[in-house]
């Protein structure tokens, strides 16, 4: 398993270069069944990491660059009326797909955010009565600017709850920036990179995922953490109990990223300031910010 | 399926083994005690279990099981003739026992099994209670424990290696081990405390007291010498002063009056006898005897106690001849003191009855020696005389002092006296006195002990039934009655230094009682003061000892209504107590493996690598390695054993986990910093 697991993170670093940490995360997310947020600022190879994902998945990859003006049924599908059969006939958007990426999530007016976060929660589309199921794995791969650029409507709380995992990319070390420079750019990687793994052998880790174990001892330390955040002065709401959940599921992805079979607190630790930096505000900088998660870990005894 | 049946045969073949091997050492002690096809019985089903386990037989059907315990039931019926009283229930219980191994499979059975073996296995105790029966059944538990220990580990296991499938042995009786030194406080406890009541608490029944060994109530020629071949203790005897002289000791029992052919008897009861007046002279000796159980009334006395409330034990009385007898027959070991004169003068006066008495003879019998007698007479010969005359003829002529005497004809006296010349104790004694009584002057014989044994490890006397002697007293004008013994004109060795140096023909004496084998003879005497000791303590720790130690503990009388009271609450007490810690967490704030965490932290810190609240243990272990460079593999692996014991998955055998929480154990304590 863990053989694997470390030919996909090999992989994609080839192409996104120096950013394991992000990889992983990524990954972990994935194996975990959810969907994943990256923010940052563009350029900085968003687009890239999810294309590449689904690529080394050996997925089928769909985009949609999000607009103003992208109405709900460019990223869903229509249904037409056909003449010659005088019936209305479904033309399936992009989400159609394994991995869809929503390129500047937060560019699209909230209409077309929900509608997208409907589905991602459902993975399946109603029109007009009829009920179509998305194919499988699913999940999106969001992009978002940070919401301090212009003209963007900023993803609410409830909707970024949905997400599993967010994570910024950051810029890259020198050697690696170097070593990009060298080279022509990502992209044209991307064109020649071959799976490493199917569908089928994703939905097949995905579920062993389930497997590794989780003790008493550490479910008494994530209990511990979401007590934590629902007393404390520090955060303007505690985490619920899906993000407790999305907690247990993304350790128990990192544990097996790690080659573990049970989860450990440091697991915890690892995922944590990912899994619930967009899920805590602040109640003094009214942002989820990284900081406070460290705050958090160094308050919470193992 | 192969596969799993082997596994299976792995799991339930630790208990199997473990019932099997602690059921033998019950059935063992039992061979001593019931029929040998009971434990027979045992061996045959135990093997079928063992075959059936290990060649994956099939069991047996109701259809052979069904009869099969018909047969034990009636097998038990027709050779105890009852299936109650204690032989016949224990066999009972037994034979049950070996027939369910045969439908002993679910982890239920064997929890069934074993606490029915628990029972048998203390059941042994109402037959014997020596240290060593003790001791065996003491390991006999500990195996049931283990059994029981498999039994609930086992159906957790998965395939293991044989070598585990044996170290699993050894951790299983280990933990069996630990858990009974872990009772034994309480069993202390409850030893001391738990009030002991006069009598027995529920009436065993009478069958129990079948098979004790010691002097009956009339003799006759050979039962005492059938006596001299056992080895079996009579009493143990501790003296305040010194010991007196072996040709002193002189134990009174029974004294009998009544001639009848061969049989000699107690004086009844119908007309009462006057009690013999008693004066002594110079010191008495006292002394503390443990008298071994003998179905009897009698209490063995040095010759002769002092009579007086104060010196002898409670509920007893004595007869007119001197002789003490306890209301109750002696069904438990008992302890008692005496206090006894060697000089003194008995009944200085003679009533006109106990003449009669004493002189009484069958008519027409043995007519060589009342010819002989009636020489004597009309010698005009002194009864001090007469005596004499007896026993120069014992002295002078080729007596015999032997246990294997010839059998003696129609006229048993003359034939002794004038033809075989061969006899142990009784029957020098019982002639005798017939001599005598023929001759006119009053005599009686008395039974008892004579000698004894000095063990030098805690200077006590051991007399065994090898010792029982018979003797004669004569009356004699102005000297009351006077202790004669013919056999010491026979044999002077017998009562100077004991039966086995009297007897040349010694193969018949118990090997203990002979003179050569010192080595062995030296640990007898070892072994038998642990027994004194344990016979003393543990056994005859009786309600009188209890309250007084209890006196002596808080100073104050206290009641055995009371012990019990006080007994009971402070285990219901106690009860709620662990009740209470169990319900809610306190008692257990910390796992085991956590402890052995916390000492590894202590350590580390005292070499100045703390290990802050919120870090993991694989990442404090990290950082102490980066610290203590030399010592980081160790740390390492603990850090990664202990977080794998708090966050992985447990491995299902507890064995496993006991072995884990070892290596940590160990890991730690070796850790040097």
């Amino acid at each position: 398993m863990k053989k694997i697991t470390d030919a996909i993170i090999a992989k994609t670093s080839e192409v996104i270069l120096g950013k394991q940490q992000q990889i992983k995360l990524a990954l972990a997310c994935i194996l975990a069944k959810g969907h994943l947020l990256i923010e940052d600022l563009p350029g900085m190879g968003k687009t890239t990491l999810a294309h590449t994902l689904a690529q080394v998945l050996g997925l089928q990859f769909q985009r949609v660059q999000f607009t103003s003006d992208l109405l709900p049924a460019d990223v869903l599908g229509v249904s037409v009326y056909d003449r010659n059969t005088a019936n209305f006939k479904f033309h399936p958007g992009p989400i159609f797909t394994n991995v869809l990426l929503a390129d500047e999530i937060n560019r699209a007016t909230p209409k077309t955010q929900s509608a997208l976060l409907e589905v991602m929660e459902e993975a399946q589309v109603t029109i007009d009565a009829v009920t179509y199921t998305l194919p499988q794995p699913f999940f999106v791969i969001a992009t978002q600017n940070p919401s301090s650029q212009i003209g963007t409507f900023a993803l609410p709380e409830s909707q970024l709850d949905r997400f599993l995992m967010r994570i910024t990319i950051n810029y890259p070390d020198a050697a690696s920036e170097r070593q990009l420079l060298q080279s022509n750019g990502g992209r044209e990687q991307l064109a020649k990179l071959s799976p490493v793994i199917d569908a089928t052998q994703l939905q097949a880790l995905q579920s062993a995922c389930h497997d590794i174990h989780v003790s008493d001892a550490l479910l008494d330390y994530l209990q511990a953490i979401l007590k934590y955040t629902r007393q404390s002065a520090q955060f303007n709401a505690g985490l619920s109990p899906r993000a407790g959940l999305s907690l247990k599921q993304c350790a128990q992805a990192w544990a097996m990223l790690d080659g573990r079979d049970h989860v450990i607190p440091e697991d915890i630790q690892s995922i944590l300031p990912s899994v619930a930096g967009h899920r805590l505000v602040s109640n003094i900088t009214l942002t989820g910010s990284v900081d406070n998660i460290a705050q958090l870990l160094k308050s919470v005894a193992v | 399926m192969t596969n799993k049946a082997g596994t299976q045969t792995n799991l339930s073949m630790h208990a199997i083994i473990w019932l099997l091997l602690s059921l033998s050492i019950t059935f063992t002690l039992y061979a001593f005690n019931l029929e040998n096809w009971v434990p027979a019985c045992f061996v045959v089903f135990a093997i079928w279990r063992y075959l059936i386990e290990k060649n994956n037989w099939s069991y047996p059907t109701l259809w052979l099981r069904f009869p099969l315990t018909i047969a034990g039931g009636l097998a038990v019926l027709l050779t105890y003739g009852s299936l109650f009283g204690r032989d016949a229930s224990v066999a009972l219980l037994a034979v049950m026992i070996s027939m369910k191994l045969l439908e002993t499979r679910t982890k239920r059975d064997f929890i069934v099994m074993v606490i029915l073996s628990y029972f048998l296995t203390v059941n042994i105790l109402l037959f014997t209670q020596a240290i060593w029966v003790f001791l065996a059944v003491l390991l006999a538990l500990t195996g049931l424990t283990a059994c029981l220990i498999s039994v609930s580990h086992q159906s957790m296991q998965t395939n293991i290696s044989t070598q585990v499938w044996k170290n699993h042995f050894k951790v299983q009786v280990k933990l069996a081990g630990k858990l009974l030194l872990q009772a034994t406080p309480i069993m202390l406890v409850l030893f001391v405390l738990f009030p002991r009541i006069p009598g027995p608490i529920w009436g065993i029944p009478q069958d129990s007291y079948s098979g004790m060994t010691g002097l009956s109530d009339s003799m006759e020629p050979g039962n005492i010498s059938q006596l001299s071949l056992s080895s079996k203790i009579a009493f143990r005897v501790e003296f305040k002063s010194a010991i007196p002289a072996n040709n002193q000791l002189y134990w009174r029992g029974p004294v009998l009056w009544h001639q009848e052919g061969r049989r000699w008897q107690m004086a009844s009861d119908r007309i009462p006898l006057p009690m013999e007046t008693l004066q002594t002279s110079g010191s008495a000796t006292d002394y503390t005897i443990t008298l071994e159980p003998h179905n009897r009334n009698w209490l063995l006395m040095l010759d002769l106690p002092e009579i007086s409330a104060s010196t002898l034990p409670a509920e007893a009385r004595v007869k007119h001849d001197m002789q003490v007898l306890s209301k109750e027959p002696i069904r438990t070991r008992i302890r008692y003191q005496g206090s006894s004169y060697l000089q003194y003068k008995l009944g200085a006066e003679l009533s006109e009855h106990e003449r009669t008495l004493a002189l009484q003879l069958i008519e027409d019998e043995n007519p060589k020696t009342r010819q002989l007698a009636a020489q004597w007479i009309s010698e005009k010969k002194s009864p001090t005389a007469m005596v004499e005359a007896a026993l120069k003829m014992f002295r002078e002529q080729e007596f015999v002092y032997t246990l294997a005497p010839p059998r003696l004809g129609k006229e048993p006296v003359d034939d002794f006296l004038f033809n075989t010349k061969r006899g142990f104790c009784e029957h020098y004694a019982s002639s005798f006195v017939y001599l005598m009584r023929a001759a006119g002057v009053p005599a009686r014989i008395v039974t008892g002990y004579q000698g004894g044994e000095i063990n030098p490890n805690g200077n006590y006397l051991i007399v065994r039934q090898s010792d029982a002697h018979a003797w004669a007293e004569v009356w004699l004008q102005d000297r009351g009655w006077v202790r004669v013994d013919p056999t010491s004109a026979v044999s002077p060795d017998r009562i100077e230094m004991g039966i086995g140096a009297a007897l040349t023909d010694s193969d018949l004496l118990p090997l203990l009682s002979r003179q050569d084998y010192p080595m062995l003879k030296h640990l007898y005497m070892n072994w038998d003061a642990v027994n004194n000791g344990w016979n003393q303590w543990v056994l005859g720790y009786d309600q009188a000892k209890q309250l007084a130690l209890l006196k002596k503990l808080i100073n104050k009388d206290i009641a055995w209504e009371d012990i019990g009271l006080i007994l009971v609450v402070s285990m219901i007490a106690l009860m709620l107590f662990v009740s209470y810690l169990l319900l809610s967490n306190k008692g257990m704030v910390l796992n085991p493996s956590n402890r052995i965490y916390q000492q590894f932290l202590k350590k580390l810190a005292k070499a100045g690598v703390t290990k802050l609240k919120h870090e993991g243990a694989i990442s404090f272990g990290q950082r102490a390695a980066k610290t203590l460079p030399n010592q980081a593999s160790e740390i390492l692996e603990i850090s990664a054993l202990y977080s794998s014991m708090q966050y992985a998955k447990q491995a299902n055998s507890k064995i496993t986990n006991i072995q884990s929480l070892n290596l940590l154990k160990q890991l730690v304590n070796n850790l040097k910093v």
